[in-house]
């Protein structure tokens, strides 16, 4: 095995039996010092639970599992296990409907975050020598900070680009020589379209030859499109703000599943509906628990994300696991340019307008190779002669839609009565994209 | 010197204004004017008609998102220029038309119209001597 292809041989080549020695230890320590947090303190008492119950690997069932909803009630800081001058940064999720929730890191966490995303991004080849480019959204968004920190880990020159403005994405990518990007997938595509239409030839005029993809569902056709169109070789990424960012699971030159770390992460698929573990290598939801972060570690994390353990060995070397693309959710929740989205945040800000009947329909849809988002409304009977006010409604309606999810999705007014009506269960959500 | 005029909200799509025109002829309910532009989503269908009430009621039990809007009518004498006149005496007053759409009927020619300010629109009517239609003038036209 030649060691000098694998950026923490020592982590990364490591048996099953090493790993999971390795997860006993790091759950026995990640317990104990949960005892730190408030929410966890509580939560073991009512159980009557203690850290010395945790002997084995499997004594993990014991631990009743996190939530989504957890992390509201506790919103901001009531599941750390540091007090709040030990943190360094937080990261939160969009939304002003409800409590957002709230991730907070030490300076170890930030450490161990970039080095995981460096791992991931060395296992696909890149190197210091590469010139890594970023058009995710910086901020609270976290790929773009999780990127940053993990390419200059790696040691690449990096160009924090952020998200837009795609003709001056494409004079970077070609006036600095970037030879790997970050993109959701449609934005890859969105960019291949201004490529053509300036007349660059990817292969010819740009030194691309890695894409990173994620942050948003896409198909094994979005990725080899991708992959003809640019010139290069795309791979899967997965992460998500719990459990840090990006950096969490990631695809090796195998392009076959995206080995998930389990130095830093122990995996269980469950059913969504028994909350049992499926027999190996079927779909349940990923739940995860931390075993290498500071701040706040989350023990059983219901991540809601469905899919399933790859079986087998690959061929790379690396006996860490494999994650199956993300075959859906187990909630409602949408994914949409990276953003998470629920369909409750959007039924909120309608529900003001008086103008409005209850009745609305989200359309997810892939247009010229661009995913959007088509709200259609309700007219209710307050309804009057004036196209002026119907499209300032429709302004307003896009705007506070705009604010509350912050991708702008197409508001269009359709008549009274022709959307599904609410009573029982009335279909909100269509998703007509290629992706699961 | 106003009418009343139904507003019906229509989609985009194949059969939206024949729905409504269904159900107006369900009720012996007849048409004198229409009106629809071609925007991209959604029209505003404007409809005068005889029993604008009935029909008012008829559509909203119906589900319908209908309005009854007053508006304007005037008549105009069928010579040259006469629409053009009428017009430069509400510009010369400032006041300007939100829509308009006319109609023949009996030989006479019908100019029907919104503004933004009724009030004033009136009183310019009674000054110049505008020959208004009132609702129950309307129907007797038939």
């Amino acid at each position: 095995m030649d060691r000098s292809q694998y950026l923490h041989p020592d982590k990364e080549l490591m048996s099953r039996q090493e790993i999971e020695e390795l997860q006993l230890k790091r759950l026995q320590e990640t317990v104990r010092h949960c005892m730190n947090s408030p929410f966890y303190k509580k939560r073991f008492e009512e159980e009557g639970l203690t850290p010395d119950d945790i002997k084995s690997l499997d004594d993990l069932k014991k631990i009743p599992f996190t939530t989504k909803q957890d992390l509201r009630d506790t919103y901001p800081f009531g599941i750390a296990s540091v007090p709040l001058e030990k943190c360094v940064r937080l990261h939160s999720s969009s939304g002003t409907t409800g409590n957002p929730t709230v991730i907070l890191h030490t300076q170890r966490d930030l450490d161990e975050w970039a080095n995981a995303v460096a791992r991931c991004l060395h296992m696909v080849g890149l190197r210091p020598t590469d010139v890594f480019q970023n058009s995710s959204g910086y901020g609270m968004f976290t790929g773009g900070l999780g990127f940053q920190y993990g390419a200059e880990r790696l040691g690449m020159l990096t160009v924090p680009a952020a998200a837009g403005n795609t003709l001056r994405q494409l004079k970077f990518i070609k006036d600095f020589g970037t030879t790997a990007l970050h993109a959701i997938p449609s934005y890859a595509s969105r960019l291949y379209e201004v490529m053509v239409e300036q007349g660059i030839d990817p292969r010819r005029d740009t030194k691309l030859k890695t894409l990173v993809i994620g942050a948003e569902p896409h198909s094994e056709e979005q990725r080899k499109r991708i992959e003809n169109m640019l010139g290069v070789k795309a791979y899967n990424s997965f992460g998500m703000s719990e459990m840090c960012g990006p950096g969490v699971a990631f695809e090796c030159k195998e392009q076959n599943g995206l080995h998930i770390w389990e130095d830093y992460y122990i995996v269980e698929i469950v059913d969504p509906n028994t909350l049992e573990p499926v027999p190996e290598g079927e779909v349940g939801e990923l739940v995860l628990t931390t075993i290498n972060r500071e701040a706040m570690p989350l023990l059983r994390y219901r991540t809601r994300d469905l899919t399933r353990i790859l079986p087998g060995e690959c061929p790379c070397g690396r006996h860490h696991k494999r994650l199956d693309r993300m075959q859906g959710r187990s909630d409602d929740m949408i994914i949409l340019k990276g953003v998470n989205i629920f369909p409750i945040q959007i039924e909120k800000i309608l529900l003001q307008f008086k103008e409005l009947s209850t009745d609305y329909l989200i359309t997810l849809e892939t247009l010229d190779n661009n995913d959007g988002m088509t709200v259609e409304v309700e007219l209710s009977n307050l309804f009057t002669d004036d196209y002026g006010r119907l499209e300032k409604l429709t302004k307003e309606i896009t705007r506070q839609l705009k604010d509350e999810i912050l991708v702008t999705p197409k508001v269009k007014l359709v008549a009274n009565g022709s959307l599904p009506k609410s009573e029982g269960k009335a279909v909100r959500v269509k998703d007509l994209r290629k992706t699961y | 010197m106003t009418i009343q005029q139904l507003s019906v909200f229509v989609e985009n799509k194949s059969g939206a204004m024949l729905n409504v025109l269904q159900l107006l002829r369900s009720e012996g309910i007849q048409l004198l004017a229409v009106n629809i532009a071609d925007t991209v989503e959604y029209g505003i269908f404007r409809i005068i008609c005889s029993e604008p009430s009935k029909a008012f009621k008829l559509l909203k039990e119906a589900n319908i998102s209908v309005t009854l809007t007053d508006v304007f009518a005037i008549e105009l004498d069928d010579k040259v220029g006469e629409m053009a006149r009428t017009l430069e005496i509400f510009h010369k007053e400032g006041i300007s038309i939100t829509y308009l759409y006319s109609f023949l009927i009996n030989k006479k020619g019908i100019m029907v119209f919104r503004t933004a300010e009724s009030e004033r629109t009136r009183e310019v009517i009674m000054l110049n001597n505008m020959k208004f239609i009132a609702e129950k003038d309307l129907y007797t036209l038939i």
